[in-house]
């Protein structure tokens, strides 16, 4: 892989050995997760991360030390950015470091170099089974319950919620995990996107090809505001009726619904970071 | 006990019987090729499990227990008379064992039954059905041959039958669908793409099958030993060198350059990966492997 020329930090893999994964002697982890890959993606993810887009995090803190949680946020911008970043921040913030593991569209597994690149980085097919197994082997699972509904939203949309799917809190449910509510601004204004092609993007096998405004497949340098609120529980197994399932859903969509509002008044200057409360 | 193992010629099949004469059974043998050097005790009659001595085995030996294994892996082989053996053999053995009162039967079957696609789960569980025949029909007969063994739970309730879907299996026999594709000192492998392998030390292979029969073992079960390794480590910890062929050209450059030739449909298991869960059988057999990964490794590299 042409990754494997990419220089490692070695700051960065020494976060990478605090890791609390079951590397094997080689420094692979049961579900394929390679240390020197870890090592070289969080190099140029953490040059991104810091320098290019300059992140902001706020309540980092409701991020579990350990133990299986479900960080579920608004997904905006084309391209996926805001997962980058949601990975960035929980591995250089949280102490000891996580690793956030997301579900990927199906049809990045199936493309050469994407499909060797995400497994190791910790990014498996988006499938319920390995969202299930995850959870039970005490994961940090990522999901954007808008899926690729989320990141189709054009830069006018930015910031908007889209419907959130319903499978996220069953599962939640099913293994006793807490959802994480979290939100991040930035995105759409990284990625302007003024049209989603379909029909090309059906040619290669991709939901959609977003286009942004000057036309370019590059994202512009921004600032992006990622807020963490307090872990929310909720009572059940996953076999619920819908409607209470939706119910449960809803209360985590207002929650990052709040949040958005309040990173937008950060971003915009109207709000003054020490009086920001994330609960 | 007295065991009856079908393709007791094999490798596999020649661990196997080892295993149970180590753990104080009586062992006969059934398989079309012969055993030279079988350890005394071991009675190994040379014929078709589809033929008439074959079930006269069963009528003399009457034996308490069957190992299946008498099934036609090679997947370059096509053929009528592969289907032939891997499913009218396994029907006579089903047969013959509910018409001889055997009391346990072991299907050795094999995790390619879930096939490797891009959007299939790693840690397969026994509950799912097989998809992998539109990517790789050369695999159906071995597919039916598990699910009919299968059936037995239902046809035959007073025969306790076990499905065991075996990983990989690797070792110092250089024997085997993993071994053959690393045969060579040049290992084709698709650009891209570094799937997870997951094997088992044959001795451990062996031992797991005998341990099925001792804890009498009733449904189906994954069978697999250490945590998986990449392709890649793979085929850099047993001293070959990988050859990234580009997807769109894997197909014509198989067979030239020096590399091994594959079935069509074998492309999709160096591209995607074929991972089962065999907690179920860990718990229901006390099993435990005795090899890791690196050991495993170690063993086929200096094998001569």
């Amino acid at each position: 892989m042409p990754t494997r020329f990419l220089p490692t930090n070695p700051a960065i893999a020494e976060r990478v050995d605090r890791l609390d994964l079951p590397f094997s002697a080689h420094g692979i982890d049961p579900y394929g997760i390679d240390k020197r890959e870890l090592g070289r993606f969080f190099t140029w993810m953490g040059w991104f991360y810091r320098r290019y887009f300059r992140a902001e995090v706020y309540g980092i803190e409701h991020v579990p030390a350990r133990g299986s949680a479900m960080l579920v946020s608004n997904h905006q911008g084309g391209i996926a950015l805001d997962a980058g970043m949601v990975l960035a921040s929980v591995f250089f913030e949280c102490e000891p470091p996580r690793l956030a593991q997301g579900m990927v569209e199906k049809f990045l597994a199936s493309l050469p170099g994407s499909s060797h690149f995400t497994a190791k980085v910790g990014q498996v097919t988006g499938l319920p089974q390995h969202a299930e197994r995850l959870l039970q082997d005490g994961r940090l699972l990522m999901v954007f319950p808008e899926g690729a509904r989320g990141t189709a939203k054009l830069h006018h949309q930015s910031d908007s919620l889209v419907r959130f799917g319903t499978g996220f809190m069953r599962l939640a449910l099913q293994t006793g995990s807490p959802i994480v509510p979290l939100a991040v601004i930035g995105a759409g204004d990284a990625f302007p996107t003024v049209a989603n092609l379909y029909k090309l993007g059906k040619l290669v096998g991709a939901p959609y090809i977003p286009i942004p405004r000057y036309l370019l497949p590059i994202p512009r340098p921004t600032t992006f505001q990622i807020l963490y609120s307090a872990p929310m529980r909720f009572e059940g197994d996953g076999t619920e009726s819908d409607d209470l399932v939706v119910g449960y859903v809803e209360q985590v969509r207002l929650r990052i619904h709040w949040l958005i509002e309040q990173g937008r008044k950060l971003r915009e200057g109207k709000l003054d970071p020490n009086d920001l409360e994330v609960t | 006990m007295t065991v009856l193992i079908t393709g007791i010629s094999s490798k596999l099949g020649r661990l196997v019987a080892k295993e149970l004469l180590a753990r104080e059974h009586e062992v006969v043998g059934i398989d079309r090729r012969p055993w030279g050097d079988a350890p005394e005790g071991v009675e190994v009659l040379q014929t078709d499990i589809r033929k008439r001595p074959a079930e006269d085995i069963f009528r003399t030996r009457r034996p308490t227990a069957v190992v299946h294994m008498a099934t036609v892996t090679h997947l370059m082989q096509r053929s009528a008379d592969r289907f032939r053996v891997n499913l009218q053999g396994t029907r006579a053995v089903v047969q013959h064992c509910d018409t001889y009162g055997v009391e346990q039967l072991v299907f050795v079957g094999r995790h390619t039954y879930y096939g490797a696609a891009p959007d299939s789960p790693l840690y397969h569980t026994e509950d799912e059905p097989p998809m992998g025949l539109a990517s790789f029909p050369e695999l159906a007969d071995l597919v039916a041959a598990d699910l009919y063994a299968g059936s037995a739970l239902w046809r035959f309730p007073k025969l306790s039958t076990a499905v065991l879907r075996v990983c990989y299996v690797l070792g110092p026999s250089k024997h085997g669908t993993l071994a053959a594709y690393l045969r060579g000192p040049r290992v084709p492998t698709v650009l891209g793409f570094d799937p997870l392998f997951q094997f088992i030390h044959e001795n451990d292979a062996a031992r797991a099958i005998a341990s099925s029969l001792e804890a009498k073992l009733r449904g189906v079960f994954n069978v697999s030993g250490p945590p998986p390794t990449p392709l890649s480590v793979v085929i850099e910890q047993t001293g070959r060198s990988a050859v990234p062929v580009p997807a769109g050209i894997v197909n014509m450059a198989l067979g030239r350059f020096g590399l091994p030739r594959l079935p069509k449909g074998a492309i999709d298991h160096i591209k995607y990966p074929i991972v089962i869960e065999s907690g179920p059988f860990r718990e229901a057999a006390s099993f435990t492997h005795n090899f890791d990964e690196d050991q495993t490794m170690r063993d086929f590299r200096n094998a001569r």
